[in-house]
């Protein structure tokens, strides 16, 4: 186990840059997660940290030894890939074993050191069987069965659950949250499911173009995005940006958009008159009939406890979470106000977030972490 | 790699009309392409008069005169010398006598056959080994101007040989490599090795990556993971590769006339030459030509499992 420290990361394939300038600190025994579209930077910063792939500059530590430039195998990591990576001509137990093979271990520890993993992960009937007779689940557990074996200082994921269907996955986000739970290891995951990010994370890296847009708790990523790429990224449905302009005063608690006033968290910093983006979560948006802000509902999505109704109003359209019991009717006029306390304000040129009372306090880590005691690496 | 997912039956069937007269049609074939190889092997075991009597003869009496003939050396005498020797010792000498000769040593056949098992197995040893090699290196490193090594690398095989043969002849003999097997083996790799990269490199292509790098993390250096990991999944590719190689080697004959006269000759250009020896001894060359062919049926047969699955890699996906 070990703190994995990133160091201005920079990775360029001849005119592409991939990666540019990232620097992170995954805490020892933290469950990091990277999270972006396809073609931000993950993988490549995953791949630099194994070893797979050498930066262009900047420096990888590995609980405080500088890796940067060396191979994959002496770094003491293990790697878990999307398609599992199971070598088609072995069995299960020889593909758990192949790992401490490599050490040259005696037999009976290699034996007991397998029986052990599989056990852990609930496949100690499968060590005899080929893999390629294995459902994708269990060949993801003894991809899993793989890298714990080898009790490494940190384990890789490269969006191991990318290749299961809906249901399975669901139920390996919370074996996989249980594992790390119990090994204590730290970890770093990889994936463009924002559900699975928020499921799993002590820590998110929302990645961008190459970029880290936002480092933070599920928490604060989700409450206070810290830029319009998070804003639009994270959320099912996502938060809504609506345009306006205007010139805030420090200390300023309220906007106006079009004629109606908005209340928000009190600005910690102020701007010039330039244009700007109000960003409310669809949960903050509310129907009121006495609000000045007036449009007209396009139509809802129910969702079985809660609908997404759509509104169009003079500032686009607006999506709000009501309660599904909520009646309500294509072309009706409504009011719409927003809950000031989530309000986000970003600067539409910079794409970043104003500065509010919103970011004073400081988010405490995931709280339903539960450590149990003892496991793999006591 | 998607396990669950059934991919048989997903080809709508053929109608029994037309999986009849597909069958018909490949047994019209087998039977066209299998009649000459039948009438070579009926022929190894006929009289010479049988041999060329008119019209051919289906039945006839089963003799080993044509292998007699190829393993051997005979002298014809006089009847008053054969009749002052003792009982005729041995199946060969004993058909010898009746033709009035006496056998009086082992012909060349042997040698000559020896000569193409170890020139062909050798050269295919060597295209595939160095195929596999430099096929894993184009398939994974950043080579400077891959693709023009690649197509100058195909480039060796789209002229005839015959195009290139007088100046290798003069080469060789300039390099003392004329009629040696070592001279033999390095000509047939050197043609061999673009089929091998270019076969190979298809194969290990579709052997992902991800193997490879698994490997690596788990410890293994990139040799040790290219012996264990990838080697061990491109065997389908190597048999493969390895039969088209030793199927050209063995059946060379241009250059082998040319570059081999005695102690490196290979079989091709050995089978010819029987028919001069006394009057067209037709049973010996069958006899030679059977037993030629038995080594590459044999090894086909041996890989062939990797060899079906070889020749239409690529169109199936795992």
């Amino acid at each position: 186990m070990a703190e994995i420290r990133v160091e201005h990361l920079r990775k360029a394939f001849e005119s592409f840059v991939a990666v540019e300038d990232s620097t992170f600190t995954v805490a020892d025994g933290e469950f990091f997660v990277m999270l972006g579209p396809s073609g931000c930077g993950k993988t490549t910063t995953l791949r630099m940290i194994a070893g797979l792939e050498l930066p262009t500059s900047g420096t990888i530590l590995l609980g405080g030894e500088d890796v940067t430039f060396k191979r994959a195998r002496e770094r003491d990591i293990a790697f878990v890939f999307q398609l599992f990576a199971l070598y088609p001509h072995m069995n299960v137990r020889a593909n758990i074993a192949f790992p401490l093979k490599c050490e040259g271990l005696p037999g009976a520890e290699i034996g007991a050191r397998v029986e052990e993993a599989a056990r852990i992960l609930r496949i100690s009937h499968l060590l005899d069987r080929s893999v390629s007779g294995l459902s994708s689940g269990d060949r993801q557990r003894v991809a899993l069965g793989r890298s714990i074996v080898r009790k490494p200082l940190a384990f890789l994921m490269d969006e191991p659950l990318g290749a299961l269907d809906t249901e399975l996955r669901e139920a390996m986000i919370h074996e996989l949250r249980a594992l790390h739970d119990r090994l204590g290891a730290t970890t770093v995951y990889v994936t463009h499911d924002q559900l699975e990010a928020m499921a799993m994370a002590d820590k998110i890296a929302v990645m961008n173009r190459g970029i880290i847009e936002q480092f933070g708790a599920p928490r604060d990523i989700y409450d206070r995005p810290a830029s319009l790429f998070v804003a639009d990224f994270i959320g099912q449905p996502s938060m809504n940006l609506i345009d306006f302009r205007a010139s805030l005063a420090p200390g300023a608690s309220e906007l106006a958009l079009g004629g109606a006033r908005v209340a928000m968290p009190e600005l910690r910093m102020g701007c010039p008159e330039r244009d700007l983006v109000l960003g409310v979560r669809p949960e903050g948006v509310r129907l009121d009939d006495a609000s000045p802000l007036r449009g007209e509902v396009f139509g809802a999505e129910y969702l079985g406890t809660t609908q997404i109704v759509t509104v169009t109003t003079a500032h686009g359209a607006v999506r709000a979470r009501l309660p599904a019991s909520l009646k309500v009717n294509a072309g009706e006029p409504v009011g719409l106000s927003f809950r000031p306390e989530k309000l986000s304000i970003f600067d539409r040129a910079s794409g970043r977030a104003l500065p509010s009372a919103l970011h004073d306090i400081p988010y405490a880590p995931r709280p339903s972490s539960i450590k149990h005691a003892g496991g793999l690496h006591g | 790699m998607a396990a669950g997912i059934s991919t048989a039956h997903s080809v709508v069937e053929p109608s029994p009309l037309v999986r009849r007269i597909a069958g018909a049609v490949v047994i019209l074939y087998a039977l066209i392409t299998i009649v000459p190889l039948i009438w070579i092997g009926l022929t190894s075991l006929k009289s010479p008069p049988d041999s060329i009597s008119y019209p051919p003869k289906i039945l006839f009496e089963p003799t080993l005169e044509g292998y007699c003939n190829l393993f051997t050396t005979r002298s014809r005498q006089t009847a008053e010398y054969l009749q002052g020797l003792p009982a005729a010792s041995g199946r060969c000498e004993e058909i010898a006598r009746q033709r009035s000769m006496v056998v009086v040593g082992a012909s060349n056949f042997v040698p000559r056959f020896w000569n193409s098992v170890i020139i062909a197995f050798g050269s295919t040893f060597c295209a595939v080994t160095l195929g596999t090699l430099a096929a894993y290196g184009f398939s994974r490193f950043k080579v400077p101007l891959k693709d023009d090594l690649l197509f100058f690398i195909l480039s060796t095989r789209m002229m005839p040989p015959i195009a290139v043969a007088i100046p290798i002849f003069l080469m060789y003999r300039e390099l003392g490599l004329s009629d040696t097997k070592l001279g033999m083996i390095l000509l047939y790799t050197s043609v061999n090795v673009s089929l091998a990269v270019w076969l190979l490199k298809g194969f290990i292509d579709e052997i992902p990556r991800e193997y490879e790098e698994a490997a690596m993390i788990d410890g293994y250096s990139r040799l040790q993971a290219f012996v264990k990991v990838v080697l061990p999944q491109a065997t389908t590719g190597i048999a493969a590769t390895a039969i088209f190689c030793l199927i050209f080697a063995w059946n060379e004959y241009a250059f082998a006339v040319l570059l081999t006269s005695g102690t490196a000759q290979t079989a091709p250009p050995f089978i010819p030459i029987i028919i001069g020896e006394g009057g067209q001894d037709w049973p010996a060359v069958a006899a030679a030509t059977t037993l030629f062919l038995i080594p590459i049926v044999a090894f086909t047969i041996l890989l062939r499992k990797h060899l079906l699955r070889g020749i239409t890699f690529g169109a199936v996906r795992k």
